[in-house]
């Protein structure tokens, strides 16, 4: 991704900051200037609170270039519990543990780096809800 | 509007082509299509191409082809639609035809794929989608594609080899298209041994990365630019021309198995033409990934939702059933040179309808279907052309 792409797009890849709709309450994301529901002017900004199931996933085995060394790695649109779609790797789980439906939280991670001595990306993944359950049950 | 007809075409053979540059492939088809045709000279050139800048440095092509094919001077214009971008360029020759600026009109699709390594392929492909919110993620072409083949399997309950139908019809048709990159038979056994590319998405779900172009004449019906050539025969007149677009993203449509420009392409290009489907002997479809093949069924109204899958299980696709489908190996077989494809299917479309198929003849062919879909379903082109 071109640098100046990348910041221009850190609040919604780093925070899934999107928009609710003035005219229709529907939630947006990412950020637009036309509502996709109602064509009216898009609205004020909104922080998704990260949660969603997954809608389909695949495995990939033959990366774009960039993502070469990560391969195979989980890809899945992710269903929003307050409305949209999105497109995300999966993290922390294993790809024969993914299944449709599956409960997820949004974490921010690395996503790729443009070679050793470009911009190290970062965005939203998505991993297993019961991960941020079981981490608040530890005692301390 | 002027009536437009298609007096030549011409295709190479689709592959790779490691000793032809992008100029080369289209410089092929040009000189075939203008020769089938009879003719030396065109009023403009239109040309379909999706990735001459990201895997050959060249933009500018037209003007690129035009000058290296003898057609200097000419108004010459590339369109992009992605994978669609051959039947953009038919659709703006058309118009250009219909609408009476131009008499005579070359109408070519040209893509040269094996410039680079596969892995710049792949995300020069991507481009397609969007490119912050699914490309940026790490997620292929073939990646969108597999997870709606996914959803679709799990949703309606669909076999693992259920989708295997497609491939299968694509590669026995296009073992008698001399200008198919894959000219062999293939099994359900075949296609459940395939290596998986992106799950559940294997090898023979997918057409090929590969190189080719594809030229058609248009001209006038009654113009004094007719040549002489369609004296002979009948040619094929062009009855329906519509484009429609969706979502550029998947995820950001209401239902991401509902191909919805797929559905408005295809009513406006039958009303245009004055058919139904009942009317239309053979549907070129554009078949990138089998489970376009099943979603195209469905949205062009063939089958009804999460049924499209078993229309080729039982035979309904075959040359011989009751829509005939990929008849010269589609997307599959004969090859996905993508910016070139909307006009290999109407090159393939023209010699089913003057009976010139050889083995794949579809019998009293009157009437085709061709369909070329840009992106996961964002930019489709529709035209019905007859005889």
């Amino acid at each position: 991704m071109f640098v100046p792409s990348s910041w221009r797009t850190r609040h919604q890849r780093y925070s899934l900051i999107g928009e609710v709709c003035p005219a229709c309450d529907k939630h947006i994301f990412p950020p637009r200037d036309v509502c996709p529901h109602c064509d009216q002017p898009a609205g004020p900004a909104h922080k998704f609170n990260g949660t969603g199931v997954v809608f389909s996933y695949t495995t990939l085995f033959q990366p774009p270039a960039g993502f070469e060394s990560q391969a195979p790695y989980v890809v899945a649109l992710v269903q929003l519990d307050e409305g949209p779609m999105l497109t995300a790797q999966l993290t922390d789980v294993e790809a024969e543990e993914v299944k449709i439906g599956m409960k997820v939280e949004m974490v921010p991670r690395k996503l790729m780096e443009d070679g050793p001595q470009g911009q190290v990306h970062y965005c939203y993944k998505f991993r297993p809800l019961w991960a941020k359950t079981a981490q608040a049950e530890v005692p301390v | 509007m002027k009536k437009v007809c298609i007096v030549g075409t011409g295709q190479t053979e689709v592959g790779e082509h490691w000793d032809k540059s992008i100029l080369h492939l289209a410089h092929k088809a040009v000189t075939s299509a203008l020769l089938d045709a009879q003719v030396e000279s065109v009023d403009a050139l239109f040309v379909g191409n999706m990735l001459s800048g990201a895997l050959s440095g060249q933009e500018n092509l037209a003007a690129a082809v035009a000058d290296f094919s003898g057609l200097r001077n000419i108004e010459a214009v590339k369109t992009e639609a992605a994978c669609a971008s051959g039947a953009a360029a038919l659709r703006m020759g058309y118009t250009a035809v219909a609408s009476g600026l131009h008499d005579r009109v070359l109408v070519l699709g040209v893509e040269k794929m094996t410039n680079t390594l596969g892995h710049d392929t792949t995300a020069a492909l991507g481009m397609a989608a969007d490119a912050v919110y699914e490309t940026f993620q790490g997620v292929s072409f073939t990646a969108l594609n597999a997870m709606m083949m996914q959803r679709y399997m799990w949703q309606y309950d669909v076999p693992d080899t259920g989708l295997a139908g497609f491939s299968i019809n694509a590669h026995r048709n296009g073992c008698h298209n001399p200008h198919a990159m894959f000219r062999h038979a293939i099994t359900e056994d075949d296609y459940g041994r395939s290596r998986v590319i992106s799950s559940p998405l294997c090898v023979l779900d997918s057409s090929p990365i590969c190189d080719g172009a594809a030229a058609v004449v248009l001209c006038a019906v009654g113009s004094s630019s007719l040549p002489d050539s369609s004296r002979h025969v009948a040619p094929v007149t062009i009855l329906g021309s519509a484009a429609a677009t969706d979502t550029l993203a998947v995820h950001d449509r209401s239902d991401p198995l509902r191909l919805a420009a797929v559905e408005l392409s295809t009513q406006q290009a039958l009303a245009q033409a004055g058919a139904d489907l009942g009317n239309v002997d053979f549907l070129e479809l554009h078949d990138a990934f089998s489970i376009l093949g099943a979603m195209s069924l469905e949205a062009v109204g063939y089958a009804e939702p999460g049924t499209g899958w078993r229309y080729a299980m039982d035979g309904y696709i075959d040359i011989e059933g009751d829509l005939p489908v990929s008849t010269q190996g589609g997307l599959k077989s004969r090859g996905h040179p993508v910016g070139a494809t909307g006009v290999y299917q109407a090159v393939e479309a023209v010699k089913q309808l003057q009976g010139l198929a050889g083995p794949n003849q579809v019998a009293n062919a009157g009437l085709g279907m061709i369909q070329n879909i840009g992106g996961s379903g964002a930019s489709v082109f529709t035209h019905i052309l007859g005889i």
